[in-house]
């Protein structure tokens, strides 16, 4: 594990985090849910930072509800711990083994009023609550559930939340990032952190926030990740971008773990004059078109960088976007440094992956272009 | 005269009597079993077994016992990555497979490497997936015990829970239509029996006439959860009947009455092209997986209870000791040699190279598109940038 990790570079963001030096982390806004602006902060990693809004959820409204596979115990990440024992197994529980289930029942609580915040176990896993079976309950019912019902009727309380990405040892099955089929379906928001402390805070407006969410937990940050996280209720806000870091020679998107290998990425270039703009986009559907784009104008290039497949990705999505309203001010083509076209491979991920050379040598290339 | 009224299916009868189907029959379904706790038979009308297919199906049983203690071993001791027992269903795992024929067609869940023990995948080609190493099978592209083997019969591991239920249906519909002496068996946990996918399976297979046999081993648990929270049921054996699918349960413990079962199982599903359900009771003896403590979600003594009390190794042993089939002697031997060969047997996958990269590409397709072609050629020049990012191991 270790030497995998050395290979991505991720132990050096941990240790960096250890020495105090939490750049990448910091967030520029963060809105008090409570009004409360004097919460006192904690050193904690990111499944108790998800672990904390759950208890806060569950605590601030009386009508949510957590619940998933193995979420009684605490769940296979420990992102549940303590909750069923603090408000109950009517409001915590374990379900039978069944996404369709899971994401059908949860809409269906959702629709009547109530906050569901339901778990799957692996983002891998939520395709039977997709496609697989039939009832396709994510994309053609809680997508829809307002729309067709001339908002009548909606399931905004509806909140999936599924751990995403490459762990060093996950193959296939352990390791997928699937956000782009996601941000196909109007009607649902799709939200990924970088951080501990910026779990929290978008869990939090996900679960509060009025249309259904599917929010992608980064699982090789649960233990990795460490960072000073308010104690108090607070949200950060959907559908903004924040630059994480300012440059003026080449802009970076990216989202959840790949961000700590861009950043790195960012500091390597830096050494070669090379000064870089950094965005986590945190919210992919609908996303910040406004940030990424001021910052495009500014430096005239962009790069993007995600895990899953570059083809079809949704790289993709924000290259076309992003070229039809900086067509004049770009001056090189639109860099994608991603996952390859092909099943995440277990002993071959150190080779799929994006890593902090590949992008570095995309900036290299960009900014010579 | 009673009244009836002709209905799709057949006559159905009219009565005056509202009365509502109970959720549960008074008692459960009772329990298929052929040797008591002694290892004495309960009758003498058993599907019998041979003294060469006894000690085979010992020794067998035996050999996934020690591959999986050396095994988890290794994985403790970060050899490997991952690794994920069999305790305590040893005897489903090799009872089943070696009342089926070789020609039969498996599609498995995961806790079932002891089907390909019986059919002669031998330690070298478990620990060569284990350490997805260049003579995986599987070239090195899943996770450890993601085992398959098409000489086998024996159809890939896949993580997602239920899957191979459908799948195993369409397959023996293929079996049907090529009128082959053969069927297919798939295997699952209960947990796997809340998927839609294993509702799909047995109405698909009902409807379709297909000869497979559903094998459902009800170990009680299912990581944390326990049976209690994933079904309300009479366990699984109480939902054949509903889909119109023959089903049994049977004492998962006794490999003499899985034996049977699934001998009789797999008669009926080829000879009436039918699907056959057979839930076999058991216990998950040891933790999930590696990922997992089971102790912090269930009893010691619950554990202690099955391993030592009920365990299917211990009562098939008294039954052949008593027959005369093996002695101390023998199962010494058989132990030291199992135990050599796998030590052998990592120690030559550990040292053995890595598939080479080309096999991060092939496979996707028959053959390359142009997208991998070109992202090969990129990943090529950027190795030979950063040689320091990549594994030695992989030969490039
Ligand atoms: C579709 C899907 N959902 C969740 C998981 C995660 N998971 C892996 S094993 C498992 C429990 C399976 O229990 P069971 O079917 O009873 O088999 P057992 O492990 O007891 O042999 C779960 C929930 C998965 N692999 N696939």
């Amino acid at each position: 594990m270790a030497n995998c990790l050395r290979r991505f570079g991720r132990l050096g963001l941990i240790s960096k985090a250890k020495n105090g030096k939490r750049e990448l982390y910091s967030t520029t806004s963060v809105s008090p849910a409570s009004g409360d602006n004097t919460s006192s902060t904690k050193s904690i990693n990111l499944f108790t930072a998800v672990n904390q809004a759950l208890h806060i959820a569950l605590d601030s409204d009386p009508r949510s509800y957590v619940f998933g596979e193995d979420v009684g115990f605490g769940g296979v990440f420990r992102c549940t711990t303590g909750l069923a024992d603090r408000f109950g197994k009517q409001r915590v529980f374990n379900t039978p083994l069944c996404e369709q289930g899971i994401v059908g029942f949860a809409i269906g609580l959702a629709a009547m009023d109530n906050r569901a915040i339901a778990e799957i176990q692996f983002v891998d896993y939520i395709y039977p609550a997709f496609d697989q079976a039939g009832d396709i309950p994510i994309v053609n019912e809680a997508a829809k559930f307002r729309y067709r019902s001339g908002n009548q009727f909606n399931c905004g309380g509806l909140t999936i939340r599924a751990p995403y990405g490459a762990v060093g040892h996950g193959g296939h099955y352990h390791s997928q990032s699937p956000e782009a089929f996601f941000c196909h379906v109007p009607g649902i928001k799709v939200v990924i952190p970088r951080s501990p402390r910026q779990a929290k805070g978008l869990l939090l407006s996900c679960i509060r926030d009025p249309n259904p969410v599917v929010f992608f937990e980064p699982k090789w940050l649960y233990r990795l990740a460490v960072e000073e996280v308010p104690e108090n209720d607070y949200m950060l806000p959907l559908s903004e971008a924040e630059v994480i870091r300012e440059g003026s020679d080449i802009t970076l998107v990216g989202w959840g773990a790949q961000l700590s290998i861009m950043a790195e990425a960012c500091v390597e270039a830096e050494k070669d004059g090379i000064s870089c703009e950094l965005i986590d986009l945190r919210t992919l559907l609908p996303w910040d078109k406004e940030t990424v784009e001021a910052s495009v104008k500014k430096t005239g290039r962009l790069l993007i960088s995600h895990e899953a497949p570059v083809t079809g990705g949704f790289g993709a999505e924000i290259s076309a976007s992003i070229v039809e309203r900086c067509f004049l001010r770009l001056e090189a083509p639109v860099a994608r440094v991603c996952g390859l076209d092909t099943p995440f491979p277990l002993v071959f991920e150190p080779f799929y992956m994006p890593t902090k050379n590949k992008i570095l040598d995309a900036i290299k290339a960009t900014v010579s272009y | 005269m009673f009244q009836s009224v002709d209905f799709p299916g057949g006559r159905v009868a009219f009565t005056s009597e509202m009365s509502f189907i109970a959720e549960s029959s008074e008692k459960r379904v009772k329990c298929y079993r052929v040797l008591d706790d002694n290892g004495h038979p309960m009758s003498s009308r058993f599907e019998q077994v041979s003294k060469e297919v006894a000690v085979k199906m010992y020794s067998s049983m035996v050999t996934l016992q020690i591959m999986d203690t050396i095994f988890y071993e290794a994985q403790r001791q970060g050899r490997l990555s991952f690794y994920l027992t069999s305790n305590g269903e040893e005897a489903i795992n090799i009872a089943s497979a070696a009342a089926l024929s070789p020609d039969d067609v498996v599609l498995p869940q995961y806790r079932e490497p002891g089907v390909l023990i019986w059919r002669g995948f031998t330690m070298q080609e478990f620990a060569n997936q284990c350490f997805g190493n260049k003579a995986d099978y599987g070239k090195g592209r899943q996770m450890p015990i993601h085992y398959g083997s098409n000489k086998h019969n024996y159809f890939t591991v896949s993580s997602p829970i239920a899957t191979q239920l459908p799948q195993a249906v369409g397959a023996a519909y293929s079996v049907k239509m090529d009128r082959r002496d053969a069927c297919v068996v798939t295997y699952f946990g209960d947990g796997g029996s809340s998927e839609g996918d294993f509702h799909a399976s047995l109405n698909f297979a009902a409807v379709m006439e297909a000869p497979v046999v559903f094998i459902c081993r009800n170990n009680g648990w299912a990581i944390s959860t326990p049976t209690s929270e994933q079904f309300r049921s009479d366990g699984i054996v109480v939902k054949g009947q509903a889909y119109g699918v023959r089903s049994i349960r049977v004492d998962g413990n006794d490999a003499l009455a899985v034996y049977g079962a699934i001998h009789a199982a797999r008669e009926m599903a080829i000879r009436e092209q039918r699907p056959i359900l057979v839930e076999a009771l058991t216990y998950r003896v040891g933790h999930h997986s590696t990922s997992d403590d089971s102790t912090k979600y269930r009893p010691a003594d619950e554990i202690q209870r099955w391993k030592i009390s009920r365990n299917p190794l211990a009562r098939f042993r008294k039954w052949i000791e008593r027959n005369g089939w093996l002695n101390d002697e023998d199962e010494s031997e058989l132990r030291d040699n199992v135990r050599k060969q796998l030590l052998h047997a990592i120690q030559v996958a550990e040292r053995t190279e890595k598939p080479p990269l080309e096999d991060l590409f092939t496979d996707v397709y028959d053959h390359l598109p142009s997208n991998l072609q070109e992202q090969e050629k990129l990943l090529r020049d950027t190795i030979e940038k950063h040689p320091q990012d990549y594994p030695a191991g992989v030969p490039v």
